[in-house]
């Protein structure tokens, strides 16, 4: 995937205002099944696995035994029946492509032969078709009915003729679809998505791009926003740490935390002065240093700098914080992210 | 990549224009297109003395953040202001529009450390020979 195809503001805008077609095929992609898939995903994620109805997809997070994130994941599960009829759990897990070989040796450990784990990023092919006209065209390509498939569900179908997973997942902040196919059927359902999409002025979108719209949209970048030495808690991703759920990696020491409280936290920053916050910059408030920006640009969608960093627990959005520029003090303002979202731009106009 | 005839460029990818002893200074269209969609430039105000091969501003595109040095010495006679609620002009016009400063000179001869076109083009080409390496 390169940084760019044509320009990072075009293609950015293309994705706001019409679509944006992403190749990330080197995302990676883990089958989990078997009799005992349940039990061995709801040892390894955070969330409660057995919630996950069949055809729906859940964000979560691989955590080690001191509760610091591995990776962070979609789950889905399959609506799929073995041979012999009987439905069995079958779970489909898409990884951030730096961790594949690691989070597949991590789930082999912990497996301990319960349930068949199969690592088939080569062999899978991830284009995803993100925009406000994204279903439009992509309901060109398949007869599945596009308006049956609800934010966070998924579906096997046929795109262009390519046997396949279509799920309604992204990571742009717009409506749009996630296309797993075989990697050998790649091109042609590439191809035929731009093509299907000329009308709408669908454009191949590139890694700069996706970042400024993750970033927009408020969607955590794993080596960045966070890594081994950050757990949920502390990232902002409570809501997916669901402790009833039983026995996981990283339950005892959350909880842990949980009880005694974080020593730091997400945050949303919003410069109120000309300037961009970018991964480094320190963060200071009355004086002192509380913490540092780990992503950051020009929103090209609201025309100020953004970004996400980690503040003391004691932030709360609407706080006044400075980010420091180049030896500078630059005012900024604590926000809860998404920084950028489509219902709020309709309020706006 | 557009050069044009009569200015001088440095090795940081900056132009210079000379005119009554005053230098206009600007970047590249080479360096406009590596740095791709330009988004924010800091300069410094009038009356700052510059000196050769010293960062004079900042330019950030999407993706990173770039010092701009002079190419030769002086003081800032004038700053380009539009450049803050304009950025992208150093996308669409690097060797117009897009002018970052205007200096008086004062070591005139720094000039001859300069390229013109020819020998400027030749050492981008060569540039982008050693990165492809």
């Amino acid at each position: 995937m390169p940084v760019q195809y044509t320009g990072i503001l075009a293609e950015h805008r293309a994705v706001r205002t019409q679509a944006g077609l992403f190749d990330l095929s080197h995302m990676g992609e883990i089958k989990v099944r078997g009799t005992n898939a349940l039990e061995v995903c709801q040892e390894l994620l955070v969330t409660d696995v057995s919630r996950i109805q069949p055809g729906q997809a859940q964000y979560s997070v691989l955590c080690n035994p001191d509760g610091g994130i591995v990776d962070d994941v979609i789950v889905y599960r399959l609506v799929e029946s073995s041979s012999s009829g009987r439905a069995e759990d079958h779970y489909f897990v898409c990884v951030n492509a730096a961790h594949i070989e690691e989070d597949y040796d991590w789930c082999c450990a912990r497996n301990r032969g319960r349930a068949e784990i199969i690592n088939c990023s080569d062999a899978t092919a991830l284009i995803a078709i993100q925009g406000p006209f994204a279903a439009d065209i992509l309901q060109r390509l398949t007869a599945l009915d596009l308006s049956t498939i609800r934010r966070y569900w998924s579906s096997p179908s046929k795109i262009a003729g390519a046997a396949g997973l279509i799920a309604r997942t992204g990571y742009t902040g717009e409506d749009g679809f996630e296309l797993f196919v075989s990697a050998d059927q790649a091109r042609t359902v590439w191809d035929a998505c731009l093509q299907a999409g000329q009308m709408e002025g669908l454009v191949a979108v590139g890694l700069g791009a996706r970042d400024t719209l993750r970033l927009e949209a408020g969607y955590l970048l794993y080596g960045q926003d966070m890594d081994m030495q950050t757990t949920p808690l502390e990232a902002g991703l409570s809501r997916l740490v669901h402790f009833e759920a039983g026995e996981f990696l990283g339950r005892t020491a959350l909880q842990q935390q949980k009880s005694r409280g974080v020593d730091r936290k997400l945050i949303g920053v919003q410069m109120e002065e000309r300037g961009i916050p970018r991964p480094g910059y320190p963060l200071w408030s009355h004086g002192q240093v509380v913490g540092q920006m780990t992503s950051g640009t020009q929103s090209p969608s609201l025309g100020i700098g953004i970004g996400l960093g980690y503040g003391p627990p004691t932030a709360t959005p609407g706080m006044d914080i400075t980010v420091e520029i180049r030896n500078r003090q630059v005012r900024a303002r604590v926000v809860r992210p998404p920084f950028y979202s489509k219902e709020r731009e309709k309020s706006r106009r | 990549m557009e050069v044009l005839k009569e200015l001088r460029y440095s090795k940081e990818h900056e132009w210079v224009a000379v005119e009554d002893g005053i230098a206009w200074i600007g970047i590249t269209d080479y360096a406009q297109e590596q740095l791709g969609d330009v988004v924010y430039v800091e300069l410094p105000e009038v009356d700052t003395s510059v000196q050769k091969d010293e960062p004079f501003g900042v330019v950030e595109s999407v993706k990173a953040v770039s010092d701009i040095f002079s190419p030769i010495s002086g003081t800032i006679v004038q700053v380009n202001v539009d450049l803050q609620s304009s950025p992208e002009m150093v996308n669409d016009d690097p060797y117009g529009d897009a002018w970052m400063i205007r200096i008086q000179i004062s070591e005139p001869e720094e000039l001859q450390d300069l390229m013109d076109a020819e020998e400027y083009l030749a050492f981008v080409e060569q540039e982008q020979a050693e990165q492809q390496e």
